[in-house]
C-alpha cells in the first residue's frame, strides 16, 4: 500500500488545530490502509517549523524549501508539493479543508491528474470515504480510482493529532522550481485584527445575526457577551452582507464549519446554509424572538426573547455565577 | 475582453432536499431549478467587466442535460451574449468537468475565466482551480473585488483571517464569493432578447475525453436529525442550565 501524505498549513511560527487534524486524518488512513503517514511544510525555511511538527506521530517530516515558496501562492505550490509526491510516490495527499486547503489542493489534482474527495468527515473500513452534500443534507459515500487521490479533511470531523512522545525525521527537500515560469504574485494580506480565539480552535462560540441590526450593536451588545465567555465570534451571511462584522467571520455551508463544545446563535433565523456550518456543535443555544425561527429546531436550549434584552441579562447572569 | 462563464444548474437554495430511501440520490419531484448563485455572481461580475470596458464577450457554458438551457437563457437574459451546451446525461465528476471546460477554452480562447467557488448541490469547490491548472493559468479563488489596471488583473480573496490581493497577468481563472457583487434580475427587455441569442449545443461524447468518473458515489445517506431540545424561559434558567446541565460553563 501506498504512504499518505499530509500538506501542513501553518500561520507564522505554529501549526493551528486544523493542521493537527489533517495530521490525525492521516495517520487514520495509513492506519487503515497499511502504509505509513508523511507530511510536509513547505516555504522558504520551514526547518524549525518541521521540527515541531515531528512530534506528531507521523514518520516523517519532508521540509519542502524555496525562496518562491515563501508566501502561499496556488501555482508555486503545485508544482513544487506535486513533484514531491511524485517522488515520494504517495498514495494520497490529503490537507484541510481550509482557504488554502480549498485553493491549492483542486489545483494539485488536476497537476496529478487525481480524483479529490473535499471536505471528507469519515474513513471508513472498507476504504470508502464519506462526505457531505447539499449543504450537510446528504451524506455520500463515495470511492476514487487513481494511483494517486486526493482529500481534503472537515476540521470539525476528526481529533487533532497529539504528541506521540517521540520525534520524526525530519529531511530538507530543496523544492524543484522554475520561478520564471511563475505568474502569480502575492500583493498584500489586510489581517482581521482581533484578540479573541479563533473560530474553529474555540471551545465557545457566538454568533450574530442580522438581528443585531449594526456594527454598532455587535460591538455594544454582542461582544459583552463573546468576552464574558472568552469565546470567538461569527456571524450568518446576512450580518456580514450588511457589513456588520468581517467577511471571514461567517458560519456556514460557504463560510466556516465550526463544532465547538457551546454554540450560540443570536437574532439569526437558521437557515440551512446557516445550519451546515455550526449543527455539529456539542450544544447550541438559541436566543430569537422568533418562536418560529428554524434555529430552535437545533436547540439544546432556546430562548424566546428580544436579544436587546436578553443578551444583557445573559451577560449579568454569567457575572454573577462567577462570582457565586 | 472576452470572459467564459461556467454555470451549473442546481436545485434553488431555499428547497428542503431529501435523501431518497434507496440512497441513489435525492428527490427531484418538488425541487425548483436555478443557476447556481456564485454562478450567478460572476455573471455580474462578467457584465460588469464588460459595462465598464465598453465591449467585450461573454460566453457561457453548462455541461448537462437538455433542461440546462433553462438556465442558460436566464443567463443570456441577465445580458450575456451566448451560450453552449455540452450534453451529457451521465454523472460526470470534477476532473471530467474542467476538463471539458478546458476543451471549451481552448476552442473559444477567452482572456478571464469566471465561475463560482463551489456548486451547492456537491459543495466541491474544485473545478475552478482545476482549470487553471489544466491551462496552465494563474488562479485567484474565493474573489471579492477584481480589478484590471497595468495590464494585470488585481483580485482580493476573501480568505482565513483577512482579505488576501494577489495579482497576475491574463488570461486567468477568477472563483467568486459572495461579496463580490449583487446579480442583478433579467428583465423583461433582456427574456424577449435572449430567445434569439445563439445557444449552441455540443455532445459531450463528440469531443474525444476521457469521461469516465474516477470519484463514485456509492449512496446517499441523510444526516442524523438533531432533535430540539427545550424552551427556557429567562436568561438566569439559561445560565443556570448550561452550567449544572449541560456542563459547558
Ligand atoms: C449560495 C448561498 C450561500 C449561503 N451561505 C451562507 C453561509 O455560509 N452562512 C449563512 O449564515 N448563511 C448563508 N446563506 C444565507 C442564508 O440563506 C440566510 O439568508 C442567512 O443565514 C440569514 O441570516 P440571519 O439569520 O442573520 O438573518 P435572517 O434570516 O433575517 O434572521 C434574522 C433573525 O433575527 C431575529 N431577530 C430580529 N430582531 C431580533 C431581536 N430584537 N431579538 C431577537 N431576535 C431577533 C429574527 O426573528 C430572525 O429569525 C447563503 C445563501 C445562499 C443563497
Ligand atoms: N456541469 C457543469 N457545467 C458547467 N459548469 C460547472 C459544472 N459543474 C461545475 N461547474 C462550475 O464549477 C464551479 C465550481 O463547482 P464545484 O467545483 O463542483 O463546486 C461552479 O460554480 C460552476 O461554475
Amino acid at each position: 500500500m501506498g504512504d499518505v501524505l499530509v500538506f501542513a498549513e501553518y500561520f507564522g511560527e505554529h501549526f493551528p488545530k486544523t493542521t493537527l487534524v489533517a495530521v490525525n486524518a492521516g495517520l487514520e488512513l495509513a492506519k487503515k490502509r497499511g502504509g505509513s503517514c508523511l507530511a510536509v511544510v513547505a516555504g522558504a525555511d520551514v526547518g524549525a517549523l518541521a521540527s515541531e511538527l515531528a512530534k506528531f506521530g507521523v514518520s516523517k517530516v519532508i521540509a519542502l524549501e524555496h525562496p518562491a515558496l515563501k508566501d502561499y501562492l496556488a501555482d508555486a505550490y503545485a508544482i513544487a508539493i506535486s513533484a514531491l509526491v511524485k517522488k515520494l510516490g504517495s498514495e494520497y495527499l490529503l490537507a484541510t479543508a481550509t482557504a488554502v486547503g480549498k485553493d491549492l489542493m483542486p489545483r494539485l489534482a488536476a497537476r496529478l491528474d487525481a480524483p479529490m474527495a473535499s471536505d471528507i468527515v469519515a474513513i471508513n473500513d472498507d476504504n470508502t470515504l464519506v462526505r457531505p452534500m447539499y449543504a450537510g443534507n446528504a451524506l455520500a459515500t463515495i470511492e476514487m480510482e487513481g494511483l494517486i487521490k486526493v482529500v481534503t479533511v472537515r476540521a470539525t470531523a476528526f481529533d487533532a493529532a497529539q504528541p506521540s512522545g517521540s520525534v520524526a525525521p525530519v529531511e530538507k527537500v530543496p523544492a524543484e522550481l522554475d520561478d520564471g515560469a511563475l505568474k502569480m504574485q502575492f500583493v498584500a494580506f489586510n489581517q482581521t485584527k482581533s484578540d479573541r480565539p479563533q473560530l474553529t480552535e474555540a471551545r465557545i462560540v457566538v454568533s450574530g445575526g442580522r438581528g443585531l441590526r449594526s456594527g454598532e450593536n455587535f460591538k455594544t451588545v454582542l461582544e459583552p457577551l463573546v468576552d464574558e465567555l472568552g469565546a470567538a465570534m461569527g456571524a450568518s451571511r446576512a450580518a456580514v452582507d450588511a457589513g456588520f462584522v468581517p467577511n471571514d467571520l461567517q458560519v456556514g455551508q460557504t463560510g466556516k464549519v465550526v463544532a465547538p463544545e457551546l454554540y450560540i446563535a443570536v437574532g439569526i433565523s437558521g437557515a440551512i446554509q446557516h445550519l451546515a456550518g455550526m449543527k455539529d456543535s456539542k450544544t447550541i443555544v438559541a436566543i430569537n424572538k422568533d418562536p418560529d425561527a428554524p434555529i430552535f429546531s437545533v436547540a439544546d436550549f432556546g430562548l424566546v426573547a428580544d436579544l436587546f434584552k436578553a443578551v444583557p441579562e445573559t451577560v449579568e447572569e454569567l457575572k454573577k455565577l462567577k462570582h457565586s | 475582453m472576452k470572459i467564459l462563464v461556467p454555470v451549473k444548474r442546481v436545485p434553488d437554495p431555499a428547497t428542503t432536499i431529501r435523501v431518497l430511501p434507496d440512497g441513489s440520490g435525492i428527490a427531484t419531484d418538488n425541487i425548483k431549478w436555478v443557476i447556481n448563485p456564485f454562478d450567478e455572481i460572476a455573471i455580474e461580475e462578467a457584465l460588469r467587466i464588460k459595462e465598464k470596458q465598453g465591449s467585450g464577450e461573454i460566453v457561457l457554458c453548462s455541461i448537462g442535460q437538455i433542461t440546462w438551457q433553462e438556465q442558460l437563457r436566464t443567463g443570456l437574459a441577465m445580458g450575456a451574449d451566448r451560450a453552449i451546451l455540452v450534453k451529457s446525461d451521465q454523472p460526470l465528476d470534477t476532473l471530467a468537468i474542467a476538463r471539458i471546460l478546458v476543451k471549451v477554452v481552448n476552442d473559444e480562447k477567452p482572456d478571464l475565466v469566471i465561475l463560482g467557488k463551489q456548486a451547492i448541490d456537491d459543495d466541491s469547490n474544485q473545478v475552478g482551480q482545476m482549470m487553471a491548472e489544466m491551462l496552465g493559468w494563474p488562479q485567484a479563488t474565493f474573489a471579492s473585488q477584481i480589478e484590471f489596471a497595468d495590464g494585470k488583473c488585481k483580485v482580493t480573496r476573501e480568505v482565513d483571517g483577512g482579505l488576501e490581493t494577489i495579482a497576475f497577468p491574463l488570461p486567468a481563472v477568477v472563483t467568486t464569493d459572495l461579496r463580490l457583487n449583487e446579480p442583478r434580475y433579467a428583465s423583461l427587455p433582456g427574456i424577449m432578447k435572449a430567445r434569439k441569442k445563439e445557444l449552441k449545443e455540443i455532445a459531450a461524447e463528440s469531443l474525444g475525453i476521457d469521461l469516465a468518473p474516477r470519484l463514485r458515489i456509492k449512496k446517499l445517506t441523510a444526516p442524523p436529525k438533531r432533535e430540539a431540545g427545550r424552551k427556557v424561559e429567562s436568561a438566569a434558567e439559561l445560565v443556570q442550565l448550561l452550567h449544572s446541565d449541560a456542563k459547558v460553563i
